[in-house]
């Protein structure tokens, strides 16, 4: 029985690496800084070691060669969840390269509000470690923050020391949008967050509106969504006078038609506020499910993010037409690649097509695929490299024990090399 | 096995050779002397043709993030130059910023064999060498950022003595594998967090009290002191801004004769004259790298067309953003350590100021007398693609095409240039300097850029041709470490190159300090910033090679 430090997580996305974790044979325990993310994805234990092809244990070889079959003569197969680490991510890559796959990010349809709204106009953004030292301002936008990264504001927000605040416990935060779901945010002295609440939905009209008082236009309305006008007065008048306002929102959680446009208005607000003589920053919240780090090989790989099919010999990017709901409800693959090495509750969708799934140990299926190769977890199984939320680190990951399960960069190399 | 390539007109600066025909011998991965041995596994006749080492980009923005981020905002770009796989190349895309895998396979076709990313971020160093990790065929490695860092910053104001400032900027180099030191806008990239908008070289950071000055002085000595070969790389103050000229010329008088590499200087050499208020500088900066021998620069040329710039001064970015085109940009503070700033430009000849960079530039090519202390860069992607380099090179290399340029260009742009008054002509012994023997010299690469034996066979050869941009765009070989790589412009086969690195000392206990910081302020264990040697070799593919410091034995 071992114990091991300083361990970074994959899996909330905003890079703890202080956890300290009880190794036994391949029994892991979180002894300290879990959390209600972190904890249950370190010690969800390991069930199957074998892979299985039509449900029948077969050695790896076996299950590599049945896979590189069902997608040899394949027109457009899909490779979806693409959760995994750099390597197993450049494992895909080729593998998609290979087989003039479409792969698919699970995440991308939330991502998608922030691509698109980077590729039309751009943004101004910060990352953890500027929060931690520099913001005076928090305002969290249609975002239960707490739910999404548990950690996040013990580590970032109310931590003792900062190198330009007197007194981090003076940081204000502002709730817009959703309402925070316990009291993480209440500051060390007790004050509480100030909450807007309003439908998600309307978001979109609530931060046009506030982009209009940022920008000191005339707004004859008195209240928007239930709003009222001078409490978004407020809000502008606070990211103007603070120091060093960010503003943060998680993309997959403005779940309604045109997001993006949500996004945009927030990223163009914050350059407007760039220009009245202060500075503001924006803060995405993602690291989920290799989120980013699939979105960042592919983008080095590629050019574009991880929506993108092989399918015509170079990569093709569309944000729209590449999406899996769509591409199985249309009938336009003819095979699944489903790799998910890191939860083992997110499942492929269903289909009647081939499938193969490389995912965690520990996976249960409602339909048995006709491949199944259980693999190990980048930061438990193996070492490897992850992205967190803000995209700049690269965390290292740190293999924990020995539990003989190959890497998905392993699985997916050696499907490549049968084809 | 045994290569012998023969009878090619031989380019070979570093052992003086300038255009000598020579016989050259290949074998595991290095040239070497004539074999006493007589069987020779493979002939290349290469009578006519022209003979070079592989060329080496110098500052090329290939790995890391702001790159990325350049890739990600502009798929209508990639989407004009996708990049089909074939059965040994990977797909990807090209144009402003390519994917990985093409930019080894255009590099290479180019006749290049390594590429130096100048901005690796400690803190997004990892980054920046898993994409380089993914650049077939070339060699790698990046001048590690730092100025604008709080750690150093604090120090200064601290009053920490320059032993203290060198351990770290050693430890810093080894922590993130690097081989030199950049300075982006000493300071003013963390100024730019403080909401200051610009500051010049003797202007104070509002919360440190530290000037750019100060910073140049205590990072050029420690570079110096630590025993690193490549000069500190400075990227200096006020980018971009008409006037910027004196900044400059205040730059090179105040390091006081330390060894300093001035990059993309281009970018630094505005006056304020004529009825536009905007000027040339190039002959002032010229006669100032002409008088001081301690100064190395690359130019940073621009060249017309669309293209993405991707810095780490993001207070220089930001003050640019409303040139973007098209009209998106993006801005970065990172990690109290650094930041970035992407900005889309469509450099145009009708355009006054474009075209009047694009004539300061060759008139710094021209007017600098020394190929060894100045080096071709376009700055990729931030002047033009890499892949404008055979152009530029015929730019230089041939006065009647300039000329003819020159006469296309804003008409008074024309009026505010020497250039048609210069008749300098490059030869190919100073493009050999300056893309090759040059730059190995000024990175401090052992057995890089040259010809003579022992040297790894990185090697070019080129069909002479009057038209040098059709010369140098499609090589007739290219060998990387003896390995046929490109025919006739065209990448026949792939390996990985290595990642160069130095390795300088620092006092151990520089960690007790660092590891109090990181726990304090910033949002990672000191043990999981250090990257490992495995980071960069366990994959199989990627290796790293350990560069002499100077005055040790090689």
């Amino acid at each position: 029985m071992t114990e091991i430090t300083e361990v970074p997580s994959p899996f909330c996305g905003i890079g703890t690496d202080d956890l300290t974790i009880r190794v036994d044979g391949v029994l892991l325990k979180v002894i300290e800084n879990g959390c209600a993310v972190n904890t249950p994805a370190f010690e969800q234990p390991i069930t199957d070691i074998s892979a299985r092809v039509a449900g029948q244990e077969v050695s790896l070889e076996v299950a590599v060669a049945k896979a590189a079959e069902l997608l040899k003569d394949t027109r457009l197969p899909l490779i979806g969840g693409c959760a995994t680490d750099v390597n197993g991510m450049r494992g895909l890559l080729a593998l998609a390269d290979r087989s003039g796959a479409v792969i698919d990010n699970m995440n991308f349809t939330g991502a998608r509000n922030n691509f698109l709204a980077l590729q039309d106009s751009g943004w101004m953004n910060t990352t953890l470690a500027e929060v931690k030292n520099r913001c005076d301002l928090l305002l969290v936008v249609g975002t239960d923050l707490e739910a999404f990264a548990p950690r996040f504001f013990e580590r970032y927000v109310w931590n003792k020391e900062s190198m330009f605040l007197e007194d981090t416990s003076e940081r204000e935060v502002i709730y817009l949008g959703r309402a925070p779901s316990g009291e993480a945010s209440t500051s060390p002295k007790g004050i509480k967050a100030l909450v807007f609440p309003c439908a998600i939905e309307d978001l979109a009209e609530v931060v046009a509106v506030l982009r209009a008082l940022v920008k000191k236009q005339p707004i004859r309305a008195t209240s928007v969504a239930g709003i009222s006008v001078a409490d978004l007065q407020l809000i502008a008048d606070k990211l103007k006078a603070a120091t060093y306002g960010v503003v943060t929102w998680a993309a997959g959680a403005l779940a309604y038609s045109q997001a993006e446009l949500t996004v945009q208005t927030l990223s163009e607000t914050i350059k407007d506020i760039n220009d009245q003589n202060t500075r503001c920053s924006g803060l995405p919240l993602a690291g989920k499910e290799g989120d980013q780090t699939a979105n960042q090989v592919c983008g080095w790989t590629t050019g574009y993010p991880a929506r993108t099919r092989f399918s015509k010999g170079y990569p093709e990017y569309d944000p729209f037409l590449n999406e899996t709901k769509s591409l199985l409800a249309n009938g336009e693959v003819d095979a699944l690649v489903w790799v998910q090495a890191f939860n083992v509750n997110a499942v492929p969708p269903e289909t009647d097509l081939p499938t193969i799934v490389v995912g965690r140990s520990g996976m249960t299926f409602a339909k048995e695929p006709d491949v199944f190769i259980p693999v190990g977890t980048p930061g438990i199984d193996h070492a490897g490299h992850a992205y967190r939320m803000d995209n700049v680190v690269a965390i290292r990951l740190k293999k924990l024990r020995d539990s003989g399960l190959p890497s998905t960069a392993q699985v997916l190399n050696a499907i490549e090399q049968a084809l | 096995m045994l290569i012998k390539l023969t009878g090619g007109t031989v380019y070979d600066p570093a052992s003086g050779i300038d255009g000598q025909q020579q016989d050259i011998y290949i074998k595991e991965g290095r040239i070497i002397a004539k074999p006493t041995e007589t069987v020779v596994d493979k002939e290349y006749d290469l009578k006519g043709k022209v003979v070079m080492s592989g060329a080496i980009d110098m500052h090329t923005h290939i790995g890391g993030g702001k790159g990325n981020i350049a890739r990600i905002l502009l798929p209508e770009d990639h989407r004009k130059d996708p990049v089909h796989r074939s059965d040994i190349t990977r797909s990807g895309c090209g144009h402003a910023m390519p994917s990985t895998f093409v930019t080894g396979y255009r590099y290479a076709e180019m006749g290049y064999t390594a590429g130096f990313e100048p901005a690796l971020l400690p803190i997004n160093a990892r980054q920046a060498h898993m994409e380089m990790a993914d650049i077939p065929i070339l060699d790698k490695g990046g001048y590690v950022m730092l100025g604008s860092d709080d750690y150093l910053l604090r120090m200064l104001t601290a009053k920490k003595d320059q032993k203290a400032i060198n351990d770290y900027v050693a430890w810093t180099m080894q922590s993130a594998k690097a081989i030199g030191v950049k300075v982006v806008n000493p300071g003013g990239i963390n100024a730019f967090k403080f909401n200051q908008r610009k500051l010049d070289l003797d202007e104070q950071n509002c919360h440190y009290g530290v000037t750019p000055r100060d910073i140049l002085q205590v990072l050029a000595t420690a570079v110096k002191e630590i025993g690193v070969s490549h000069p500190l790389h400075v990227h200096g103050c006020n980018l971009g801004v008409p006037g910027n000229v004196q900044t400059t010329l205040d730059t090179i008088q105040g390091i006081g004769g330390l060894p300093m590499h001035l990059t993309h200087i281009q970018f630094h050499s505005y006056g304020t004259e004529g009825d536009f208020k905007f000027s040339s500088g190039a002959a002032q900066i010229a006669e100032a790298i002409n008088r001081n021998k301690n100064i190395t620069i690359d130019v940073g040329q621009i060249l017309f067309g669309q293209t993405v710039t991707a810095s780490g001064d993001s207070m220089r970015q930001h003050a640019n953003h409303k040139h973007a085109s098209p009209n998106k940009w993006v801005t970065m503070d990172i990690e109290c350590d650094a930041g970035c700033g992407v900005v889309p430009f469509k450099y145009k000849d009708q355009n006054f100021v474009n075209a009047l960079q694009w004539a300061i530039g060759l008139e710094t090519f021209l007017l600098v007398n020394d190929p060894w202390r100045i080096f071709l860069t376009t700055d990729h992607p931030n002047g033009a693609p890499f892949t404008c380099y055979p152009h530029l090179i015929r730019l230089l290399m041939d006065r009647s095409f300039r000329n003819d340029m020159l006469s296309t260009i804003h008409p008074e742009a024309q009026k505010m240039t020497s250039l048609a008054s210069i008749d300098r002509e490059y030869t190919l012994q100073e493009i050999a300097i300056m893309t090759r023997a040059g730059a190995a010299r000024l990175i401090g690469l052992k057995d890089r850029g040259g010809l003579s034996a022992g040297n790894w066979a990185d090697i070019t050869v080129y069909t002479d041709n009057t038209d040098r941009q059709k010369m140098f765009e499609k090589p007739d070989y290219v060998f990387k470490d003896g390995q046929l790589v490109v025919v006739d412009g065209k990448v026949v086969s792939t390996k990985w190159g290595t990642t160069h690195v130095v390795r300088p000392d620092f006092d151990p206990s520089v960690e007790k300090g660092l590891k109090d910081y990181f726990d304090r302020y910033l949002t990672m264990k000191l043990g999981n910033f250090k990257i490992s040697d495995d980071e960069i070799t366990e994959d199989g593919r990627g290796s790293i090679t350990v560069h002499p410091l100077k005055g040790e034995v090689a």
